[in-house]
């Protein structure tokens, strides 16, 4: 083996860059969560007040809903994008004529910016000018208002983050699919197992990784949506869309209450690498410590 | 296995197509309208284009410079992140560190910070503490590349880990034997193997900086600001300029549709995201 030395030298720009923009703000954000502090107010002063702001999040009720509101939305959204994304990718592992332009029109909405999506979506959903809205009307006689209806406004931004997130699923699952060896595939088919059998006995255990990878990656970014939400919704009707990202949002900005605001940050944060750890722990790491 | 009859494929992605474009087509129906008709009844079909907005826009000198501003800092970042990923990676797959899966997990949970307490601590180191004499880090093209390695970094070291984990040890070691020094393995054995993986990282790392908001929109106030934040311009107490800020949603999406269209086929043969061993 060479020595360990170069590893760390090529590891080095990596880990002082992270150093620098990732690992001081945070010691910044968990020494002002013990603080009360409003930086935007006339006369700014940090005041130490301990563990206070740890105690009032576990009573904070809206703090509480937003969680429940995240995991509802990470739950309905990220589940029907496994699910259609799994189809998506079945169906492209086959050929068709036209296969190519079908996959570059199934990618296009991941270059889009989350906050040009929620501008889209807003306008698309806008009672009296949206065009969502008219048609059911016109077509269907339903009325639909995300500016009064939580169920709406939910069901929306769940929808528009299928739309927007569904591709990137695909393509972990379509990349997943094409390296999987076919003998199993065969040697079950002779012995005669059904459709259903082969995809909960074979393909989805040899798939699992990525399916946990992709969990991973939208539940991380789930956990700190605010564009997207913060254009289209606004965290309303009430607290229907009130995401913990869009929380932290407004406890920082309209609010200006910069401590327990740090003092929410440094809780998500903790749970989302708990959680994200065990994740790993569990279904990823074992599969590559093997070799 | 029952082939099914290309017409109902077609049909099916046909319908498929269209969910996925309509918002797309939704946002340049309404880059053409003018002002007034917005407030009209929706209608589907597209009459009478109006091309005032995108005079506008294209006559915006400042926004050619946030075009420009957003070229270098999407593509510096993807660059740097894709680059400095690969050592990473290489490091982190090559060598045998202590701790080092730590430090591979550590990586990304500098992406799952909530963003909006971030950016204070970060805007006071870029005006406090990253300065030298008169000069800040703040509003720089080369400040917001660094800032974007926070979550472009640690995506690509996930993406680009089971690339290199893929790439034989024993060819690094057969280039030794034959008297290659180090640095020649990793750029002239490893780094072109990995090719399908590097194009992926690049592009999606390219893609997501290219569409951040909330750090560009704090961070840079006029030397440095992006494509994004020039739409929160046109967000003003006397209602929102909506045409204006369609159009220069549909220039954003141009460079990206460009960049992408080009990668497209290195895509899936890239992307496995720490989940399939090859």
């Amino acid at each position: 083996m060479q020595s360990k030395r170069l590893g760390w030298i090529l590891l080095a720009p990596t880990l002082v860059i992270l150093f620098f923009f990732g690992v001081l703000p945070f010691i910044y954000v968990v020494y002002v969560s013990f603080h009360s502090w409003n930086p935007f107010a006339v006369n700014p002063e940090m005041v130490f007040n301990g563990a206070d702001n740890f105690r009032k999040i576990v009573f904070d009720s809206a703090f509480l809903n937003s969680v429940g509101v995240t995991v509802m939305f990470v739950f309905f959204a990220v589940l029907s994008e496994l699910i259609i994304g799994y189809f998506l990718a079945q169906a492209f592992m086959r050929d068709f004529p036209g296969k190519a332009i079908f996959r570059t029109i199934h990618t296009l909405p991941l270059i889009m910016a989350p906050i040009i999506v929620g501008s889209v979506w807003k306008l698309m959903t806008t009672p009296s000018i949206g065009i969502i809205p008219h048609y059911l009307d016109e077509w269907f006689g339903i009325s639909m208002n995300i500016g009064t209806s939580a169920p709406a406004a939910f069901a929306t931004i769940v929808i528009m983050d299928i739309w927007h997130w569904t591709p990137l699923v695909t393509l972990t699952l379509i990349a997943a699919l094409v390296s999987l060896p076919q003998d199993p595939f065969e040697q079950a088919q002779i012995d005669g197992a059904g459709k259903r059998q082969i995809f909960w006995h074979i393909t989805l255990p040899m798939i699992a990784p990525a399916v946990v990878a992709t969990v991973f990656i939208r539940l991380m970014d789930a956990l700190r949506t605010v564009d997207e939400v913060w254009m289209l919704t606004g965290g309303g009707p009430g607290s229907a869309t009130r995401f913990v990202g869009v929380h932290i949002f407004k406890e920082v900005f309209p609010k200006t209450n910069y401590g327990y605001g740090s003092t929410i940050s440094v809780i998500v944060l903790y749970l989302t690498i708990v959680s994200c750890w065990l994740l790993y722990v569990t279904m990823l790491a074992p599969r590559s410590k093997k070799d | 296995m029952r082939k099914p009859s290309p017409i109902i494929g077609l049909i099916f992605w046909s319908l498929v197509s269209l969910l996925t474009l309509f918002p797309i087509y939704w946002l340049f129906v309404i880059s053409v309208k003018p002002a007034v008709q917005l407030f009209s009844t929706p209608e589907l079909i597209l009459s009478d284009p109006y091309w005032g907005n995108y005079a506008k826009v294209w006559g915006d000198r400042l926004l050619r410079s946030y075009m420009l501003n957003s070229v270098i800092i999407s593509t510096g970042n993807a660059v740097i992140c894709t680059v400095l990923g690969f050592f990473a990676c290489y490091a982190l797959s090559r060598f045998n560190m202590s701790g080092k899966e730590s430090i591979f997990f550590w990586t990304i949970t500098n992406r799952m910070a909530p963003p909006a307490v971030f950016l204070l601590p970060l805007f006071l180191l870029m005006t406090q503490v990253y300065t030298v004499g008169d000069w800040k880090l703040l509003d720089t093209r080369i400040g917001m590349i660094l800032v974007y390695c926070t979550f472009n970094l640690p995506f690509a070291i996930w993406t680009l880990r089971p690339t290199v984990d893929g790439i034989p040890k024993e060819l690094d070691e057969a280039a030794y034997v034959d008297g290659a020094s180090s640095w020649q393995v990793i750029t002239q054995i490893v780094f072109p193997l990995c090719r399908p993986g590097l194009a992926v990282t690049l592009i999606l790392t390219w893609v997501f900086a290219w569409n951040e908001y909330l750090l560009a929109a704090t961070l840079t106030n006029f030397n440095a600001r992006t494509l994004t934040t020039g739409l929160s311009e046109y967000v003003t107490t006397t209602g929102t300029a909506w045409g204006v800020m369609a159009t220069i949603s549909v220039f954003t999406l141009i460079p990206a549709l460009i960049v992408f269209g080009l990668v497209q086929k290195h895509i899936v043969a890239g992307l496995t995201f720490g989940a399939v061993k090859g």
